[in-house]
């Protein structure tokens, strides 16, 4: 068959592109634009090339909340995805129980970011915080405001707490699309309930899960609203991520440069994360 | 290998069955014999599943017990009764290899991994899967995928029964001709009970030794295909059995005589009928004459079927069918003659038998 050309079908793509240029590309480049100047202000900006990416790259300050944040995706990651897992697994399949818990599950997915960070900062405060004082009544020296680890902790619940759902949502909706003649045929086959988790629910899991992975991956490293509500970055540095550091670089101190260039940093390196998680886990299934 | 009795089943789908009308299974009460080949037909709807599924453990019968060789087993779990079960949708493990789908059954029972082999090789061979044993079964077509799924119902040596949920119906007809010998012929070799549901009569008839048709729920008639096709014991059998299905004219019973609309038919005995039965005459299309003698007819089409003809015609203002050789001739003025050896008398859809 000929092909027909017609040129005027890119006028067709037009609105998309114009729609993408505002909402994508000129913000971006408006971040390259200052991170490769630098300005005193009155609009004058004097070509700085890559100084800021490398002053970044040789800071501790980029290296340490970097690591901050790999290790709380990390973290995040393993708690989430098992424990999500597991609850899906225990949800009703059937009967009332099913609109009860699909609505319990989304209800920490409706609340607004910083209010969920206010409801911990709050829950967790020794002085008036029913968590807090909880915990002080049981003689358990919890303060998240002085001590690291109970400030890591409380933002690890609070991020379980809310996002955990999202794992659950997404896996059962993997776990119900499963026929129950695999379940029937399972039962003649002798199958173990691990069996049937390990052949069944798993593999026809696998996608739904692999968009969780990605998803929860790309959302605790950028996250953002919750530490600077419930910790505003502190004790010390101890839960300074990139993106509240980003921010006090940017709003607190207006180092301009320097924020721009840790922002490219910051979202190419969950861009290639994501595409190697992407990729490892695609190319696993297509062998597999 | 087992001998099944099922003792007053009932089955409701619902919490508190209150009407007869609720109950998905009405009172089935039957053995099966131990190696009897067995195909339960009937349309869709009508509770083969429900009695397939009680008999395998899936489904607990409201009603009713469940025993094998004489053991109570209506609380015993699928995997205790040691039933293999066949479905209708292939169903597969499909990250394993077909080898190991196959392996499956046999290794989760702890079957040494030399025997294992064995039967594994054994099934492959027969379904013609050779190629495939160490892919991945993901990849395979629906009848293939079907194959492995008949292939885990029958790599067990000891089962119970095996029980087949109309499993040929994603399978292409070549193909189902050779799975169903294929399935015949492990019947004869090693004598499993087996229990075939099907809504396609030839796969019954084929199949089975003995034919159990159900209908609304129960079971109408249990015979050998002979049996299903002279002497159907309900309107629906001879309607549901046969090519065209049996011709059912109602008719009013006196005597040893059936009169239809204005026709008067002469039966070989007297049928007990009860007053005020609906009273109905049922003739397979076989056993209809078409000649230049007996009742007029009208015909209204002919079908030419290869071998045979099949002649629609109104008879008495009805339609009926009629079978005729493929020679045959359809003269101008056509008449009709009942065999009466083939006549069977209804009352409320039960055949009558003679006045004792």
């Amino acid at each position: 068959m000929e092909k027909t050309w017609n040129n005027k079908a890119w006028f067709m793509v037009l609105p998309v592109l114009v729609l993408v240029a505002f909402s994508a590309v000129i913000p971006l480049m408006t971040v390259v634009n200052y991170s490769v100047q630098d300005t005193f202000g009155n609009n004058e900006f004097f070509w700085a090339g890559t100084d800021w990416f490398l002053e970044t790259l040789e800071s501790d300050r980029f290296w340490d909340a970097l690591t901050r944040n790999l290790i709380f995706s990390a973290i995040i990651l393993t708690i989430q995805i098992p424990l999500g897992i597991v609850i899906a697994l225990n949800m009703p399949k059937k009967g009332i129980g099913v609109p009860i818990c699909l609505v319990l599950m989304a209800l920490p997915l409706l609340i607004p970011w910083n209010v969920v960070g206010t409801i911990w900062q709050v829950f967790g405060r020794v002085d008036i915080g029913l968590l807090g004082r909880t915990l002080a009544s049981l003689g358990i020296n919890y303060n998240y405001v002085q001590n690291p680890i109970d400030a890591w902790v409380t933002l690890i619940v609070m991020d379980v707490w809310h996002w955990t759902s999202l794992v659950v949502l997404l896996c059962y909706a993997g776990l119900v699309s499963i026929p129950d003649a695999y379940y029937q045929a399972a039962k003649i086959d002798g199958a173990s309930r691990w069996s049937v988790f390990r052949y069944i629910q798993l593999p026809k899991m696998k996608r739904v899960l692999l968009i969780a992975f990605l998803l929860r991956f790309m959302d605790s490293f950028m996250i953002y609203t919750e530490p600077f509500v419930v910790t505003g970055g502190g004790p010390g540095n101890s839960t300074t991520f990139l993106s509240i550091d980003l921010v006090k670089m940017a709003i607190g101190q207006f180092d301009l440069g320097p924020a721009a260039a840790l922002s490219i940093i910051y979202f190419l390196i969950i861009l290639l994360l994501s595409w190697i998680f992407y990729t490892v886990m695609t190319t696993s299934d297509a062998q597999g | 290998m087992a001998r099944i009795n099922l003792e007053h089943i009932r089955h409701a789908y619902g919490a508190k069955p209150k009407s007869e009308a609720d109950y998905a299974l009405r009172e089935v009460h039957h053995e099966w014999n131990d190696g009897g080949a067995y195909a339960l037909l009937g349309p869709s709807g009508c509770g083969k599943t429900t009695l397939l599924n009680i008999i395998s453990g899936l489904i607990n019968p409201s009603e009713g017990r469940i025993l094998f060789d004489g053991h109570d087993v209506t609380n015993l779990s699928t995997q205790e009764r040691n039933i293999a079960q066949v479905f209708q949708f292939p169903v597969i493990y499909d990250t394993m290899t077909v080898y190991d789908n196959l392996a499956f059954p046999l290794r989760n029972r702890h079957v040494p991994e030399a025997e294992v082999d064995r039967r594994v090789k054994e099934i492959i061979e027969m379904t013609g899967l050779g190629g495939w044993a160490k892919k991945t079964a993901r990849r395979l077509t629906a009848d293939q995928k079907q194959k492995i799924s008949l292939g885990r119902g029958l790599v067990r040596s000891d089962v119970s029964a095996i029980l087949f949920d109309e499993p040929l119906t994603v399978i292409d007809p070549e193909m189902k001709w050779v799975l169903r010998s294929q399935i015949k012929r492990l019947h004869k070799q090693f004598g499993f009970t087996m229990v075939y549901v099907t809504h396609d009569q030839t796969e019954a008839l084929t199949f089975a030794d003995k034919v159990v048709v159900m209908y609304d729920g129960q079971i109408v008639q249990i015979g050998t295909p002979a049996e299903l096709f002279e002497r159907p014991r309900h309107t629906f059998v001879g309607y549901f059995i046969g090519s065209p299905g049996m011709n059912v004219l109602p008719a009013t019973i006196e005597g040893s005589k059936a009169a239809v609309g204005n026709e008067s038919i002469a039966l070989n005995f007297q049928p007990k009928v009860t007053p005020g039965a609906k009273t109905e005459l049922g003739i397979r299309p076989e056993f209809i004459m078409l000649g230049r003698e007996g009742m007029p007819v009208m015909i209204t089409k002919v079908e030419d079927i290869g071998r045979r003809k099949i002649v629609r015609a109104r008879f008495a203002d009805r339609p009926i069918s009629i079978v005729v050789d493929e020679d045959g001739e359809i003269p101008a003025e056509p008449r009709v003659t009942f065999d009466p050896k083939a006549i069977n008398v209804y009352a409320d859809s039960w055949r009558v038998g003679e006045e004792a």
